[in-house]
């Protein structure tokens, strides 16, 4: 363990496995909610996408070795304007400094490695924890 | 067998490639898109494949990576990958992660079509 909890106040959450269909609920819950908190169309195309790779994220690499039983932890919590979305996983974690640049030339035609930088390109903020297996995300209207 | 996820059509020697769903992001949908379309590329000798993104709403970078393979199996058998119709939304994804640079991509089918034409002329 180790792994200090920082939760997002008055947040909801929920442990979601990765089932498509549940995925998609849950995602479309927190895109209505956001919907309602007044974000725009431009916005609600970024959180969707952040959360989508977020979400395959810790499926794909945090849970690679776990059981398809284990849950992934999300939070949430949308106010006038703003989103905020912690994705937890069980896994070991990661060093997200670490990930090679995927916009470079010599790495433009592989396949994987850019999850991590949509998040940060459309997102208002990224942090990861200390382990690397949490990532919480905001979004702010501009 | 599962049911297909694209509508595939032959007009000269391009084959246009169509995605049903509007939404192309979870892994199990990109991975049996990304073979459907590697089993087009191995069946043809120069493949030359225009895939429309007109229905196209959202997609991964899980999807973006399956592009890539496609890309990467059309150009080691001599074939080439055009993308149209591109929503401008999705489009700056492409911009973003540079990509825009690795594909060739149009506006319309039409002058994608006409790209290739000019290549075999």
């Amino acid at each position: 363990m180790g792994n200090q909890k920082t939760r997002i106040p008055h947040s909801q959450t929920v442990e979601l496995l990765n089932d498509r269909h549940a995925i998609n609920e849950l995602i479309e819950r927190i895109l209505g909610l956001a919907l309602h908190a007044g974000l725009k169309d431009a916005a609600i195309f970024a959180v969707r996408l952040a959360i989508e790779e977020a979400i395959t994220n810790a499926f794909v690499h945090g849970h690679q070795d776990l059981g398809s039983d284990v849950p992934v932890l999300v939070e949430y919590k949308v106010t006038l304007g703003e989103i905020q979305i912690a994705i937890e996983d069980q896994g070991p974690g990661f060093i997200p400094e670490s990930l090679p640049d995927p916009t470079l030339i010599e790495n433009l035609s592989k396949p994987f490695g850019r999850g991590v930088m949509l998040m940060k390109a459309y997102m208002t903020e990224v942090l990861y924890n200390a382990q690397g297996n949490r990532v919480t995300m905001r979004y702010s209207t501009p | 067998m599962s049911e297909s996820r694209l509508r595939v059509s032959k007009i000269d020697e391009v084959t246009q490639i169509e995605f049903i769903d509007r939404n192309i992001l979870d892994e199990a949908n990109i991975q049996a898109i990304s073979d459907e379309i590697s089993g087009i590329i191995e069946q043809a000798s120069s493949p030359n494949l225009l895939i429309n993104f007109a229905n196209v709403d959202h997609l991964s970078s899980a999807a973006l990576g399956a592009l890539i393979t496609i890309n990467n199996k059309a150009n080691e058998k001599d074939g080439k990958l055009r993308l149209a119709n591109i929503d401008p939304q999705i489009y700056e994804v492409f911009v973003i992660t540079r990509l825009n640079k690795l594909f060739s991509i149009h506006e319309t089918l039409n002058d994608a079509m006409e790209h290739f034409n000019k290549a075999t002329s």
